[in-house]
Formats: C-alpha cells, sequence, structure tokens
C-alpha cells in the first residue's frame, strides 16, 4: 500500500477543505451579523473585491501570463489558469454573446458548496458570491471594468453553477493632474 | 487544491472585515476576538473530523498535541510546529518560529499590537481540533517577535 502517495494527495484535498470550512464559517457568521441576505451578498462581494486586487498580483507573478489582447483571452486564462491554481477546477466557458463582451463561466462542481446546504429562511442568499467579487477584483487591477454575478446555483437546486461575465469597458489610467 | 495565498488573504479579509463591522466598544472588550475564535472554532471541528477519519486511535494526550503539532500543523500551515513544550499537567506551548499567517506581516517588533488579531482565528483552529477529539481546552498565543509566536493549551480536566 502506498502511503506516500495517499498522504500527498490527502493533504492537497485537505487544503482545499481548509478554505472550503473557513468560507462556511465566514458566511455563517455573516449571516448572523447582517439581518438580511442582500447586506450578506454585498458584504461578500466587498470582501471578494478586496481579495481579488490582491490575488491578482499573485496571480500574475505565478502564471507568468502575458496582457490579454481580448475579452475571449481573458476568458480562457480566468478558466484555465486561475480557476485551476487557486480552485482547482476548470470552469467551462460558453453562452458568449454576439458582441463577444459576455460569457458564462459554467462550474459542475463548486468546491466552495462542499457540505453546504442552504436553509429556507436564506432563499436569495448568494453563497459563492465571493467569487463575483475577486474577479471584478482582479480585472478592475488589470484595466477592465467587468460585472460578475451568479445566475445558476447548484445549492438552489440548478443543475450547474453558472455565472455570467459581463465586459463593460477598458479603465484608461488616470494621470495624475497637471501631467499630460 | 486552494492556493495557500488565497486562504491567506481570505484570513487576512475576516480580520478586517470583523473590524470594520464592530460596533462602538466592541473593539475594547475583545467581542471581535472572541468572533475570530468562534470562526477558527468551527473550521478546527470540521477539519479534525475530516482529517483523523482513517488514523488510528491516539494512545493519550502527548500523542495527540504531537498530531497537531505535526500532522494537523503541517496540512493546514505547510511546515510542523518547530518546538512542542509541556509540563506534563496539561499545559502545552506549541512554538512556531515562521508562522504562516505573520511571515508577510513584519519581521521584528513592527506591527506587534496587531498581531493577536492574526493569531485568534489559529487559537481557534486548535481548540477546535482539541475539542473533537474529546479534548476541551483553552488556547491563547502571544508574539514578542514577528514571525515566531507561541501557541499555549491549557487542558481542562473535566
Amino acid at each position: 500500500m502506498s502511503r506516500q502517495t495517499n498522504r500527498g494527495t490527502e493533504s492537497k484535498k485537505m487544503s482545499s477543505e481548509l478554505f472550503t470550512l473557513t468560507y462556511g464559517a465566514l458566511v455563517t457568521q455573516l449571516c448572523k451579523d447582517y439581518e438580511n441576505d442582500e447586506d450578506v451578498n454585498k458584504q461578500l462581494d466587498k470582501m471578494g473585491y478586496n481579495i481579488g486586487v490582491r490575488l491578482i498580483e499573485d496571480f500574475l507573478a505565478r502564471s507568468n501570463v502575458g496582457r490579454c489582447h481580448d475579452f475571449r483571452e481573458t476568458a480562457d486564462v480566468i478558466a484555465k489558469v486561475a480557476f485551476k491554481m487557486y480552485l482547482g477546477i476548470t470552469p467551462g466557458i460558453t453562452n458568449w454573446s454576439p458582441a463577444g463582451d459576455e460569457f458564462s463561466l459554467i462550474l459542475e462542481n463548486n468546491p466552495l458548496v462542499d457540505f453546504v446546504e442552504l436553509p429556507d429562511n436564506h432563499s436569495s442568499l448568494i453563497y459563492s458570491n465571493l467569487l463575483c467579487g475577486v474577479l471584478r477584483g482582479a480585472l478592475e487591477m488589470v484595466q477592465m471594468a467587468v460585472e460578475a454575478k451568479f445566475v445558476q446555483d447548484t445549492l438552489k437546486g440548478d443543475g450547474v453553477t453558472e455565472i455570467r461575465m459581463r465586459f463593460i469597458r477598458r479603465i484608461e489610467d488616470n494621470l495624475p493632474a497637471g501631467e499630460e | 487544491m486552494a492556493d495557500e495565498a488565497l486562504f491567506l488573504l481570505l484570513h487576512n479579509e475576516m480580520v478586517s472585515g470583523v473590524y470594520k463591522s464592530a460596533e462602538h466598544g466592541e473593539v475594547e472588550n475583545g467581542r471581535c476576538i472572541t468572533k475570530l475564535e468562534n470562526m477558527g472554532f468551527r473550521v478546527g471541528q470540521g477539519l479534525i473530523e475530516r482529517f483523523t477519519k482513517d488514523t488510528a486511535r491516539f494512545k493519550d494526550e502527548l500523542d495527540i498535541m504531537k498530531f497537531i503539532c505535526k500532522d494537523f500543523w503541517t496540512t493546514v500551515f505547510k511546515k510542523q510546529i518547530d518546538n512542542l513544550r509541556t509540563n506534563h499537567q496539561g499545559i502545552y506551548v506549541l512554538q512556531d518560529n515562521k508562522f504562516r499567517l505573520l511571515t508577510q506581516m513584519s519581521a521584528g517588533k513592527q506591527y506587534l499590537e496587531h498581531a493577536s488579531k492574526y493569531l485568534a482565528f489559529t487559537c481557534g483552529l486548535i481548540r477546535g481540533g482539541l475539542s473533537n477529539l474529546g479534548i476541551k481546552s483553552i488556547v491563547t498565543a502571544e508574539v514578542s517577535s514577528m514571525p515566531a509566536c507561541k501557541f499555549q493549551v491549557m487542558i481542562q480536566k473535566l
């Protein structure tokens, strides 16, 4: 029995469980602190944003990907490199809008919701809303203003989890007043 | 395969979130630290359950503490506890010379007054883990020079 390799994969699994469990404890605490689900959703988005603006640096340092030339490349990098690196999953990319400025990330299984069930009195809670904030914050740091929102959620009974990403505009670098 | 960086950022965000939303007086009376410690407690309970599903029964208290210092710490913080001391009467001191949650913060005395906020979650983690292994305890932490810190575990005899 090769115990060595068992330990290796076990500890990888365990550290993702650490994140999942910590996230669960966070959402539970937020539900206790804020009375309604909308406030919790907003708080998760804000926290995700703060994480995203820092995570992007870690991501760029580790992954060595160059600048993306268009939104399609961005989508690929998000799904195939970023999600894989941090959450160990590769979401599918579908439902491109005709203008190429909207797409969907399809997560067959969302590691954040392992062991989670939504109780009836929290039906409008977007449990994984942190992810939307992270995506928004990270992309803002690379000059893209985007909107991310959940349109399907396995916690609410849907078959898959779907995040809709919409490109709003490119953020121009603002030069300080007085410079040209 | 959640990366360590992700957990670190989430943890730091949780600490700042708890303090930002703290009501007047909560910071002083330690409610924020309690909140963080309780979150760590829940996570520790869950984690130890998953982790020790298939391990053999522990011989005694010391065996459990060694498990926490070696396997548990390695899983959570990618390294072992550097030093375990005990008085064999229910008090254990776990010393980590390069505590993962503090390495990015400072390398010495700077920001020392804020260190306790970032240790509360981990204290709860240890307490929760021990609790589900049948040990009731009180866990505190002290830092004299970052990133080294000591966790003191006081076993409560029932």
